[in-house]
């Protein structure tokens, strides 16, 4: 059963990972603008900056 | 901007002659032959052309950008920060955007200015991102680029985005997501003690993996709840602080005793943990937190916005005749500030020169333009209608209408007492309850029931789980925000948390009636007008802001701009051969309309106005202009009944009211005449207010006669007339019971202060939709009664929500008092009952 201390150190290094890069997100400001995110998506070119 | 792109436009136009009837641009009715309706929108097309970005028009989803139009001119600099690496950064509202393609045009333009590093366009909050190398007035440029492509902007103050922005949200998605990784493990752990343990199914789980998956469980759930427990705690402390008690209170004991509880039993080796509850209810809570405080969140960031679209500069004469564009906040008493025609007044103070009459509807409700001339006070928020003025800035002394106001609200504010919301009443009665029949569950046990403290401690968090508030506390949350989210998609801001309980308990709505029950704008008087007259005063009008100019075209809709056609602010619209603004302007002297007319006809292209004077400073307001005499003559003295295109007798108000007149060079002069019009939906909206049960009343500044009128024309039949600002309080509080108060003006604001709940629609003046607990958008009055019907469904979904979880709690808790409740059973019951309540709450949507 030492096979489950593996387990379970993976599962939550794996859903901590998540969580670090959901924060990440969070902080840099990508949830501040849905609308436009959802729009963005259909420009086929970038604007140059 | 439209006067530099004159040549550009003609050019386009003459070289394509395709008989178009629709602006390439703007997509509004161009003239036949034609491919734009103006100027500005040749060169907005010729620009984006030349940039290589005509694909833009095959983006458009949704309308085509507005029409460019000369704007108010900001003194940007003001606004820019500077950052560490030099560059500067400016934060703009775009009014105009209609779909992805217009941020995706404007990012585009700004994309291929050198100077730009950033220039980001966020569409959620309307908002533009601009950051560039070099000096500050490379900001006036760079909004230049955008303004001549159709989008208003207006500045944000750095210092004012600074206190207004708003970290709780990050931190409740913060403690939302914590909460939800340590749900989903903790759960993990949980769901193989439960399947694997001697009282499960598979009965094979040793003690020693027990207590491992139960040590990891704390583990997670220890740090988690303490974190994303804040919210909740601080509340809590903070009402019990003041000796009251709300929602939070239970919820915070429920997690931190049965985290506490959970934690004795592992390192006791017992078998029962509650962990996963105890995270899982806050994960829950939390996501009706941040719903909650994203919905009111984005109403409130929208009433901001449209209040800072409203803001304009005034101009500031300085001593030595110079003219600057300043904002109202530097201004100081004593200083001379010019108002051209159409212009709102920015500050209160007394006019200097010049004579005009002046809109005086935001400020004290009456409905006819009120005539000044040089001595007479001025309100901040009244408009302008004639002549420029010129106005000398006072502080707002004692006395006066404002200062009264200003009175008035603060005691009705500090009178208005605090209301308690449903759910907090709920928890006053629930909470003791919960802990009474908890610690009673302990004693029984322990005292009766012959169980040892660990095992009565067991069965009392058992109690605790099942009671803890999950599904109670989405109960009323849940409904407000459905409801809230459903009203902004029709227009109407719900400004305040408590707003719809209380709309649901009104008995009464008591309306204004200059700018709440009639339309904010005036109207053309008159059927009779001559359909080709009007066509072509319709044609000058779409050059001009004017609020006339603006009834003209409501008047007679998609009609094409008049070519070559040029403003002259302050006084009227001259085009090729016709002339359209106030009497003297076209002509139509205090001699009659013989002499008018030949008076036209001997007038030069531009009357009255030197072609160096309009490009001055992009101001836009000549200060040489004498006012006087013109803005004499605008009203009585014209013999009306000669030319009069207005088909009613003449009243003895007649002559107040505002006029235009339209010269021709083959036509006899015409004058329209403008009035109020009661909105389009006043009536059936009284109707349907009273058919739910409730007393129309309406209290108004303005004169016995037009109030009777408009009262007619809705079918109000309790009105006052001719009330004050004080008048209008002690009726209101005379009238006792629950009122609804919708008023716009300034005069309008004790009253909204005062009611049990108030509404103004978005052209009210700004006190009053910052008093308001909710502004409504759009032409019509319908918005009251929606707001009403939805607020009262709202409450019967509230109190269903809260007969449910009862239910729910009524159910269970004899369960767990008898003991008989394990740890999986209370998750699958705290889960079920949530959804519950979150399903039903959807059922505000329809």
């Amino acid at each position: 059963m030492t096979v489950i201390l593996w387990l379970i150190g993976a599962s939550l290094l794996l859903g901590g990972c998540g969580l670090a890069v959901f924060l990440w997100s969070l902080r840099t400001g990508q949830y501040d603008d849905l609308d436009g995110a959802a729009n963005r998506i259909l420009f086929d070119q970038d604007p140059k900056r | 901007m439209t006067v530099l792109a004159l040549d550009a436009g003609e050019a386009v136009a003459a070289g394509a002659g395709a008989a178009e009837a629709v602006c390439e641009h703007c997509g509004l009715p161009a003239a036949s032959g034609r491919r734009f309706c103006c100027s500005g929108c040749a060169a907005a097309f010729e620009t984006i052309q030349s940039l290589g970005l005509g694909s833009f028009y095959e983006r458009c989803i949704a309308e085509r950008p507005p029409r460019p139009e000369r704007s108010d001119h900001y003194d940007l600099t003001r606004f820019i920060t500077a950052r560490a690496d030099g560059t500067k950064e400016l934060i703009l509202a775009i009014d105009g955007l209609r779909c992805g393609a217009c941020v995706w045009l404007i990012e585009s333009v700004l994309g291929r200015e050198p100077s730009v590093q950033t220039g980001r366009v966020n569409m959620t909050s309307r908002r533009l991102k601009l950051v560039w190398h070099g000096p500050a007035d490379e900001a006036d440029r760079l909004a230049g680029r955008i303004e001549a492509l159709g989008y208003r902007l207006v500045p944000f103050d750095p210092a004012a985005l600074a206190a207004a922005r708003d970290d709780t949200d990050r931190a409740l998605i913060r403690a939302l997501a914590v909460a939800g990784f340590a749900a989903i493990n903790v759960m993990l752990m949980s769901i193989g003690v439960w399947a694997g343990d001697a009282s499960g199914l598979l009965n094979d789980m040793g003690p020693a993996t027990r207590e491992l998956l139960q040590y990891v469980s704390a583990l997670i759930a220890l740090p988690a709840v303490a974190y994303a427990g804040q919210p909740f705690f601080r509340s809590a402390v903070a009402v019990l602080r003041h000796g009251r008690t709300n929602m939070d209170v239970p919820v915070s004991i429920g997690a931190v005793l049965v985290t506490g509880i959970s934690l004795a039993q592992t390192l006791s080796h017992g078998r029962h943990t509650y962990f996963e509850a105890a995270v899982m209810l806050l994960f829950f809570l939390l996501i009706g937190r941040v719903l909650d405080h994203r919905a009111r969140g984005h109403v409130r960031a929208t009433a901001e916005l449209l209040l800072t679209l409203r803001t304009s500069d005034v101009t500031v004469l300085a001593p030595d005749g110079t003219v600057a564009r300043r904002s109202v906040r530097v201004l100081s008493p004593g200083d001379r500030v010019l108002v051209g025609m159409g212009e709102r007044i920015g500050a209160d103070g007394v006019v200097e020169s010049g004579a005009s009459s002046v809109d005086t509807s935001l400020v004290t409700g009456e409905s006819l333009p009120v005539t000044v001339a040089a001595g007479a006070a001025v309100f901040a928020g009244t408009m302008n209608l004639g002549a420029p003025l010129t106005v000398r800035v006072t502080a707002a002394e004692d006395g006066t209408l404002l200062a009264e106001c200003a009175r008035l609200i603060e005691a009705s504010e500090a009178r208005r007492s605090r209301f308690v919301v449903l759910a907090d009443r709920v928890a006053r009665r629930y909470a003791p309850a919960v802990h009474l029949t908890a610690a009673a569950t302990f004693v029984g046990w322990y005292v009766w029931g012959g169980a040892t403290v660990a095992q009565a401690l067991l069965t009392a968090s058992a109690v605790l789980i099942i009671t803890c508030p999950c599904a109670l506390a989405l109960a009323v949350p849940a409904v407000q925000v459905i409801a809230t989210s459903r009203l902004f998609r029709s227009g109407i801001l719900l400004k305040s948390g408590t707003a719809l309980e209380r709309l649901a308990a009104i008995d009464t709505v008591v309306f204004d009636k200059t700018g709440t029950l009639t339309e904010p704008s005036l109207a053309l008087v008159g059927d009779g007008v001559d359909a080709l007259a009007l066509r072509d005063a319709a044609s000058l009008a779409a050059h001009s802001r004017h609020p006339l100019a603006r009834a003209l075209i409501a008047a007679c809709p998609n009609v094409p701009a008049a070519d070559q056609a040029e403003e002259h602010p302050g006084l009227g619209v001259a085009a090729d051969g016709m002339w359209l603004g106030s009497a003297a302007f076209v002509g139509v002297g205090s001699g009659g309309v013989g002499e008018g007319r030949e008076r036209v006809l001997a007038l030069p292209r531009h009357p009255r106005v030197e072609p160096g004077d309009l490009c001055q400073d992009g101001a836009g307001i000549d200060p040489r202009v004498e006012p006087g005499d013109d803005a004499g003559r605008v009203g009585g003295r014209v013999p009306p009944s000669a030319i009069c295109a207005d088909n009613e007798a003449p009243r003895p108000d007649f002559s107040d009211r505002p006029e235009l007149w339209l010269s021709r060079l083959d036509a006899a002069p015409v004058r329209f005449t403008f009035a109020e019009r009661p909105r389009f939906d006043a009536a059936e909206t009284i109707a349907r207010l009273r058919a739910m049960g409730l007393r129309v009343r309406l209290l108004s500044g303005d004169r016995a006669g037009s109030v009777a009128r408009v009262a007619a024309a809705v079918g109000i039949d309790d009105w006052r007339a001719e009330c004050s600002p004080v008048d209008k309080v002690a009726l209101l509080r005379q009238m006792g019971g629950r009122v609804l108060m919708v008023g716009d003006g300034l005069n309008d604001g004790p009253c909204l202060a005062e009611a049990y709940v108030s509404a103004s629609p978005a052209t009210a003046a700004d006190i009053s939709q910052t008093l308001a607990d909710a502004v409504f958008q759009g032409a019509g009055l319908g918005a009251i009664a929606d707001l009403v019907a939805t607020a009262r469904r709202a409450r019967g979904l509230m109190r269903g929500n809260i007969a449910l979880s009862v239910v729910y709690n009524l159910l269970m808790v004899p369960l767990a008092v008898a003991g008989m409740v394990t740890p999986w059973l209370a998750a699958a019951a705290m889960s079920a009952s949530s959804l519950l309540v979150i399903g039903n709450s959807f059922r505000a949507r329809a």
